[in-house]
């Protein structure tokens, strides 16, 4: 049979397959020949931005990755682990899956929750909870509403049938989203950290397994489909986008967990993006000068006649790639079979580098692993950036061009049904929040999502934040301000920060502007980190987010979601955020300055986009974080709640609504009403104290160097500002609860 | 007395159960694997929550056909306790042992939220020792919840006091608006003609453990180890 090896791949192949003539050079002097077409199609999705991070890593590289309780850092393995103490590790991650979830909502936003846990459970560690962050387009339009559902129903088909609890989450709405939503699925995960499982492999001779699923044509070249932007052509991609099948996931669960238990395998790795090909190179460049010789005959496939750089690129979900160690193949065979899973020898572990690809005996490809994965011989490009126009025209923003509105009340009801306030009952509800019943804040809800750590005394807290509209204003301080609001959401609930993960969605990396976000948010994210001390432990970067319609380019408001854990050491002081009983006063702590700037007030209410980030100083929000930390820590406040999107009035509601108590509060003559009540300034939490403990707390705040204003006291149900009726607390719930509903019903 | 906590490939709300009467309750509790053909001496098996085998087809119609079924069914028709909740009831109406069947709920989505139960009799083992005048907070979380069967059958399970649970306001209100998934008569849980076989959509489990600040499904566990000797 005449081998197919020496059949040369043009440059125009090459360029197709989404690789740049200048890379196809590159590859050319790495294999001292002209590649053939299978060799660049592996580049070719290697090179992809989504594997390589080649115009993101030389700035990722500058975020702070170490920290006192780091066990696994950033890029090591599949995902970051962070020691809990006691013989606990978390291991947790963000990504994304958004452009096939633009294309196919259901499907695209499945196989992101799938891909996510098998992300964390390769690694050995049981996942406990999950979050997920959504940005969609104006909620007025139809595909608006036909993308939520969709991706709504994939999240919780796949995810309810896994059976890991949704504990917390955004939404948010902009029509910069209209074509492109984003879709970032979080998930953490619980482990002994010696029994922490590897990505790499060792020992030549020892047999490669595939587990799990067969392999279908579905998927194939996503990755690369993942690094293009969105066009009207894009719905031509729809073979890229993979099919979820969660009751596969939960069985790889399983036998993973059992694997994990034994000392039968060397490494493992999970197939995500370019399937075969990443977890082989990968796993190989991740050991120590070792290769593999991988048959792709034997690969289980779901339809005949599959072509070699198919089955290389298949990204078919729920496999794993599986490195044993000789001679105990029938332990890794046995825990298959009990979990009725497929676990087929496809390769052998080979000295020196390279890959070896066959068919039929037939070598296909020969690649040196080293030279296709990132921090090996991808490519690494520093791009150019140049700041927007629109960054300095936001900053000539004056409070005083916009007039307050004579009836306040009439924006209290505005934002409490703007679906970027109102309840997400209607989304989360479509979740199971609560298997596993490890689910803390089902019943006592916080500003963080609490998840039980059985047989300790201690808690995880969780959560997922990012205001876009602030990141577009400002990448440098809306990133800032997206750590700090994590931060603030975990200790409000009563943790400790303990690491983050990101997941960065930008437009083309290849437009300046775009690309200043980037290294904005970069900056901003760094500098939070440090001050935070909560280093990034991994993440994704999904660049080219943005519509290309009749040739204008939109890129999406820049969105660097911060997925941040925290620790809570006892966890009977688990803090929830609802009113306790009335008579309670009312606090608010930090500063509350004249700013609407970026509030939803403003955007939504004004039609004002214009403005710059809202009020931010790192330094007295890292004080007030500590201050709350000492007062839930000596028992002296028995509720709080970050003032975030909508503000005072929204903070103040959110609080009111679980136990339906009102409020009774006066707001400060110094500072327009609309902007106390509305504006969202950073840095302010709402805490009530039980009168028995004012003293105490006072005494506390006096010596904490934190501001503190008394707002008024919790009262049976009304809801009164400067002695103005705004009605009754059960209207703002029936309001609040419905309003996303009606929305996407109309 | 003895549990047998059934795993079916697919089932998640297993570990849970077994934490619930392990830990919480101090019973002595077995693990039951779906191709296993002996309950080992369990007095009382459960079947939890979960997707069996995925689910693809309808809930619970593939789970019947599993090695331990056949086992669990005699076991039920010789007198023995079992219970199933939510996925568990659904295999249990597939597998005849319970009337009726778990349709899709009436909004076609999955839900999952607290909702308040109302015993409807206490002439069985596991409302024996619950108030017919109070409502326990219990959550549920299914796609497939909506009751349905016959008139015929429903006027039997009305007549013999053979529904367990229905779905109610926090007040005891049993009207339409707090029937979460368009049960008939808004029926939240059956039980058998023999008194011995138990099918919920809600999860007890769920509500059992302080640490979650809602014990109220503590008490049907409480009443069924007081009752079912």
């Amino acid at each position: 049979m005449e081998s197919t090896i020496n059949q040369e791949a043009t440059v125009e192949q090459a360029v197709e397959l989404g690789l740049r003539p200048e890379e196809f050079d590159m590859i050319k002097e790495i294999l001292g020949r002209t590649p053939n077409f299978t060799e660049t199609s592996i580049y070719s999705v290697m090179w992809s931005e989504h594997c390589s991070y080649k115009n993101s890593i030389h700035w990722l590289k500058q975020l702070p990755k170490d920290g006192p309780h780091m066990l696994v850092k950033a890029g090591e393995e599949n995902a970051g682990l962070v020691d809990l103490g006691d013989g606990l590790g978390c291991v947790f991650k963000i990504e994304s899956h958004n452009h096939p979830s633009a294309l196919e909502p259901y499907q695209g936003a499945a196989t992101g929750v799938g891909g996510i846990n098998r992300d964390i459970f390769t690694m050995g560690a049981r996942p406990v909870a999950q979050l997920n962050s959504l940005r969609f387009g104006s909620i007025e339009e139809d595909r608006t509403k036909w993308l939520v559902k969709g991706v709504v129903k994939g999240i919780g088909d796949y995810g309810n049938s896994f059976g890991i609890p949704i504990v917390g989450g955004e939404v948010f709405f902009d029509e910069s989203y209209n074509q492109n939503p984003l879709v970032n699925a979080f998930s953490a995960g619980i482990m002994d950290p010696s029994k922490v499982i590897s990505a790499t492999s060792a020992g030549p001779g020892n047999p490669v397994y595939i587990v799990g699923s067969s392999t279908g044509k579905d998927g194939i070249a996503g990755a690369a489909f993942a690094s293009k932007d969105i066009t009207e052509e894009s719905a031509d991609d729809l073979p890229s986008v993979q099919v979820g099948d969660p009751f596969q996931e939960k069985l790889l669960l399983e036998a993973t967990m059992e694997l994990a238990e034994t000392d039968a395998i060397v490494g493992m790795q999970d197939m995500g993006a370019a399937g075969i090909t990443c977890s082989s190179c990968e796993m190989s460049a991740a050991g120590d000068n070792v290769g593999m010789d991988i048959w792709l005959d034997k690969v289980p496939t779901r339809q005949e006649n599959m072509l070699p750089y198919e089955i290389l690129l298949s990204e078919s979900q729920e496999r794993m790639l599986v490195v044993v160690k000789k001679g105990r193949e029938q332990v890794v065979k046995d825990i298959f079979d009990k979990w009725d899973l497929h676990a087929e020898q496809i390769g052998v572990v080979t000295e020196g580098g390279r890959i070896n690809y066959y068919m039929n005996d037939e070598l296909v490809a020969d690649v040196p692993a080293e030279s296709l994965v990132l921090g090996g011989g991808a490519p690494v490009y520093i791009r150019e950036y140049s700041e927007p126009a629109y960054y300095q025209e936001y900053k000539k923003f004056n409070i005083n061009d916009v007039k307050q509105p004579e009836d306040l009340k009439e924006v209290a009801i505005h934002l409490l049904k703007h679906p970027n306030i109102a309840s997400k009952r209607w989304v989360y509800e479509q979740y199971d929040s609560m298997v596993g019943t490890k689910t803390m804040t089902t019943n006592r809800p916080a500003d963080a999502g609490i998840v039980n750590i059985k047989g300790s005394d201690k808690a995880l807290a969780m959560t997922v934040d990012c205001n876009s509209r602030y990141v577009h204003a400002d990448p440098h301080v809306g990133t800032a301000i997206a750590v700090s609001e994590a931060a603030r959401n975990i200790v409000c609930s009563g943790g400790e920060p303990s690491a983050i993960t990101n997941c960065l969605n930008f437009g083309n990396p290849y437009n300046p502007e775009s690309y200043w976000q980037f290294v904005g948010a970069i900056k901003g994210m760094s500098e939070a980190c440090e001050k935070f001390k909560t280093p990034v432990t991994g993440g994704n970067v999904s660049f080219y987010n943005q519509t290309v319609l009749d040739g204008k380019e939109e890129p999406v408001f820049p969105t660097p979601t911060i997925g941040m854990i925290g620790l809570v050491h006892d966890k009977s002081k688990v803090m929830s955020l609802d009113f306790k009983q009335k008579g309670d006063l009312i606090f608010i702590l930090g500063e509350t300055p004249e700013d609407i700037a970026s509030s939803e007030y403003l955007a939504s209410y004004h039609g004002v986009k214009a403005s710059p980030a809202p009020h931010f100083d790192i330094e007295k929000e890292f004080q007030l974080q500590e201050t709350v930390k000492g007062l839930i820590q000596n028992q002296m406040i028995n509720a709080a709640h970050d003032v975030a999107d909508g503000g005072l009035f929204i903070a103040l509601t959110e609080m009111a609504m679980p136990n339906e108590l009102g409020f009774d509060i006066v707001t400060d003559s110094e500072v327009r009403e609309d902007a106390y009540l509305f504006g969202e300034a950073a840095s302010r939490v709402v805490v009530t104290v039980n009168e028995d403990n004012e003293d105490a707390f006072i005494e506390y705040m006096m010596n904490s160097g934190t501001n503190f204003t008394l707002l008024g006291h919790v009262t049976k149900g009304k809801m009164v500002i400067d002695e103005e009726h705004y009605g009754f607390i059960q209207e703002a719930k029936d309001i609040y609860d419905n309003a996303l509903g009606q929305h996407m019903e109309a | 007395m003895k549990f047998g906590v059934v795993t079916f490939p697919g089932s998640n709300c297993d570990q849970d159960m077994v934490y619930v009467l392990e830990t919480i309750l101090n019973q002595e509790v077995v693990q039951l694997w779906h191709k296993d053909t002996d309950l080992q001496g369990c007095d009382f098996i459960v079947l939890p929550g979960g997707f069996s085998y995925g689910d693809y087809l309808r809930s619970g119609a593939i789970a019947k056909l599993s090695p331990i079924m056949g086992e669990v069914i005699k076991h039920a028709n010789n007198g023995g306790y079992v219970m199933g909740i939510c996925n568990g009831f659904q295999i249990l109406t597939e597998s005849g042992l319970l009337e009726g069947a778990l349709l899709h709920n009436n909004s076609q989505k999955f839900i999952c939220k607290n909702v308040y139960l109302k015993p409807a009799t206490n002439d069985s083992a596991i409302t024996k020792d619950l108030d017919v005048n109070a409502t326990y907070q219990i959550p549920i979380a299914h796609g497939e919840g909506r009751f349905y069967a016959d008139e015929a059958t429903i006027q039997k399970l009305e007549d013999n006091n053979q529904i367990l649970f229905r779905y109610t306001s926090k007040g005891g209100d049993t009207t339409e608006e707090f029937n979460p998934n368009g049960s008939i008569n808004n029926i939240a849980g059956i039980t058998n003609e023999g008194r011995n076989v138990f099918g919920m959509m809600p999860h007890p489990e769920r509500a059992a453990d302080e640490a979650l600040a809602n014990e109220d499904g503590k008490a049907f566990f409480e009443s069924i180890l007081a009752h079912c000797k």
